[in-house]
């Protein structure tokens, strides 16, 4: 192992690491504003990715049908318990996201449209998700949170195989340029993984430093309670929280799809690399999840290097000390204040 | 629904057989495919084939009792258990899913009835007296790439396989196959499907500079691995295995993949054979008749399994008929030593040669190399 295969090693670990790191976040956010741990925050990643694919084909992602179905069923849980005219308004959205993109389908769009068109898309199920399968359940334990989100993982993925088929896509680069430093080869997509992160990560901490809603979250995130007090709907923040969560996973998949095939089931250990990088940072910071991600891809980089066969067991296996150091080093207190 | 209705079909043909002369004068065949479930995709073009099935050989009746195994090893078990306790069926065929199969055996061995599977289904030794595979192991496929290797002047090889079964059979097989002839593996490296890159182990691969490397990997999942080694700026060869042997290689990685050498059976790719091909006429015939059934353009390996299910019975139940009645155990027994000696039999999938040591049986001239020039896949 010279330098040159080590910058190398480096720069692919912190290129997939970067993905991670908006995945980390993800997973961090819903966590403390919602308590779900979500682990189908990588579903989100392969519809994303496998949404664009199918559209650069032609025709109309399933996803397109998946969305109304769903839209459908939260409405009818939205007529019931709160009237007809908030049922139409959660059709709103999602109708105009899928019609919008069925009508443009068939047209071969130019890409940054076509994936404008699946960010819609995929981001409009994150709220959906979250009236179905969450909102009923908002003050049960986190423990019967986790078991839903368990469940919506394995019903996501049975109907990505259902909508996409078993095969993978690969969707086209963004930016097809390569610079070469050295021995090292940036390529554009590289480049835009990296900006991306930084743009979303700077724009989530605007969102959360200077906006009202934002505010709202992370009043939400200190005490449920003390913010309902204060007229912060848990319902909407909810809802708000899984909408940003299901945006940063469609285009994590945009991000990573052009680099690798992916597969109805390929998100799942993409999130789950996120998710190692969440519970370093205790599923509690920003920051710490983002070096901790950028810290799994390297490892993960490096660990193919040595002993490819053992690559998943190193990555995954790194999460025991951290939680020992953890446990040891944090004072318990509960989780609710 | 009308899946339901053959059931009933044959179970009334059944019926009024053993009215007319004992039951016992059909060769019931009990057929356990996985006609729903994500494996069917395999299990129906195996029952549009069985479709043409004659229905006399040897000049006895042939009943084919067909059951949905729904991609389920649980299912294909009662199946197996409702043939030879309700149907007492003289053979069964199936199931084309691995794991089906390999439930299905058990009670297959316990009745003293064939088996013969439609997928690769792997068994400890001495388990499989009663199952016959119709899939080529990948031995003998390992075979046709090394002989082409050694033509290529190939000295030595990497190796890039998935961390799962499919790439570890795969070293284990091409391993010796490879020492045998000469060739050095010089690198071995794993990744599995969902992963995001491969470059770290393009980078140890390249640095190790093989004359070729394999990759072991199925369907799309193929081109990903490729697509990172010649990102690494590798010029050598690059082997692909028989699961990669599919237009989905292509339709993924697109232009990259020309000049890729690609291991596959001869049955879906029939006229291109060359005349030497001991396949050759078997395998057009099998792709004339479905195409003719089903579409152009509709052949399938699985197809090609069953159409190869119904040459190996032209040729073993009129060998058993002379030895016992059907639907005694003596029959069953009779099948079983007729397709251990039936020696040499040309199959759309290569040529077959069951023995009693070897019931995967495919002779090594059965492989193909295959290259892929202008996304279409030309036989060597």
């Amino acid at each position: 192992m010279d330098f040159s295969i080590a910058s190398i090693l480096l720069l692919d670990g912190m290129t997939n690491g970067a993905v991670y790191a908006l995945l980390g976040l993800a997973t961090v956010l819903v966590f403390t504003v919602t308590r779900v741990i979500f682990i189908p925050q990588g579903e989100f990643v392969s519809y994303g990715a496998l949404t664009l694919a199918i559209l650069q084909t032609g025709k109309v992602p399933g996803t397109v049908w998946l969305l109304m179905g769903l839209a459908l069923v939260a409405a009818l849980m939205e007529w019931r318990s709160s009237g007809l005219k908030s049922g139409l308004k959660t059709l709103l959205l999602p109708a105009l996201a899928s019609g919008l993109t069925w009508w443009a389908a068939p047209l071969q769009l130019p890409l940054l449209i076509q994936a404008i068109l699946s960010i819609a898309v995929v981001t409009a199920f994150g709220p959906l998700v979250y009236r179905v399968a969450f909102q009923s359940l908002e003050s049960a334990s986190p423990l019967v949170l986790l078991i839903v989100s368990v469940g919506v993982h394995f019903a996501m993925t049975g109907f990505g195989l259902v909508f996409f088929g078993a095969e993978g896509y690969r969707s086209p680069s963004f930016w097809d340029t390569r610079f070469n430093l050295g021995s090292l080869t940036l390529t554009g997509q590289a480049l835009i993984i990296f900006i991306a992160a930084l743009a979303l990560i700077a724009m989530l901490w605007l969102f959360f430093e200077r906006t009202l809603f934002g505010k709202a979250l992370r009043a939400t995130a200190v005490n449920r309670t003390g913010a309902r007090l204060m007229g912060v709907s848990t319902h909407t923040a909810g809802q708000l929280t899984f909408l940003l969560a299901a945006m940063i996973g469609a285009i994590s998949g945009l991000l990573i799809g052009p680099s690798t095939t992916v597969f109805y089931d390929s998100g799942f250990l993409i999130g789950l690399k996120g998710f190692v990088a969440a519970v370093v940072a205790g599923l509690s910071s920003y920051p710490v999840a983002l070096v901790g991600a950028l810290f799994v891809g390297v490892v993960e980089s490096f660990a193919s290097f040595w002993a490819s066969s053992f690559k998943e067991v190193i990555v995954f296996t790194l999460i025991l000390p951290v939680l020992l150091w953890r446990s040891l080093t944090t004072v318990h207190s509960d989780e609710e204040h | 629904m009308k899946f339901k209705t053959k059931l009933i079909a044959a179970t009334v043909t059944t019926a009024f057989c053993s009215l007319i002369n004992p039951a016992w004068a059909d060769i019931n065949i009990g057929v356990s495919l996985a006609l729903t479930g994500p494996g069917s995709g395999l299990g129906i073009p195996m029952q549009n084939q069985l479709k043409l099935f004659p229905k006399t050989i040897g000049g006895e009746k042939v009943n084919l009792i067909v059951l949905d195994d729904a991609t389920d090893p649980g299912k294909g078990a009662s199946n197996a258990r409702r043939f030879v306790t309700e149907d007492k069926v003289d053979l069964i065929l199936g199931s084309c899913i691995t794991a089906v199969a390999a439930a299905m055996s058990d009670i297959a061995t316990e009745a003293g009835t064939v088996q013969i599977a439609g997928s690769p289904v792997g068994l400890p030794a001495g388990k499989d007296k009663w199952v016959f595979r119709l899939p080529q192991s990948n031995t003998v496929m390992g075979h046709a790439m090394v002989e082409h290797m050694k033509k290529q002047g190939i000295k030595t090889v990497g190796f890039l396989g998935y961390t799962d079964a499919y790439g570890e059979q795969w070293l284990k097989e091409i391993s010796p196959q490879l020492e045998q002839a000469g060739i050095k593996l010089v690198a071995v490296e794993r990744f599995a499907r969902p992963d995001t890159s491969v470059t770290p182990q393009a980078l140890k691969l390249t640095s190790a500079n093989p004359d070729a490397i394999l990759i072991v990997a199925s369907g799309s999942g193929a081109a990903m691995p490729e697509l990172g080694i010649l990102d690494r700026g590798y010029k050598g060869k690059i082997y692909q295995t028989h699961a990669a042997a599919s237009q989905d290689l292509v339709r993924v990685g697109g232009k990259a993949m020309d000049g890729t050498f690609v291991v596959s059976g001869p049955a879906v790719i029939a006229e291109q054979l060359p005349d030497s091909h001991p396949s050759k006429k078997v395998a057009i015939d099998f792709v004339q008749q479905y195409e003719k059934a089903n579409g152009a353009g509709s052949r399938n390996q699985f197809a090609g399994h069953a159409y190869d299910f119904q040459v190996a019975m032209e040729k073993v139940l009129p060998m058993a008929l002379k030895k016992a009645k059907p639907g005694t155990p003596e029959f069953r027994a009779a099948i079983r030593d007729g397709l251990e000696t039936m020696g040499r039999t040309t199959f759309a999938h290569g040529v077959m040669n069951w023995s009693a040591a070897d019931h995967w049986g495919y002779t090594l001239e059965t492989g193909v190399m295959l290259k892929v020039v202008n996304g279409q896949f030309k036989v060597e």
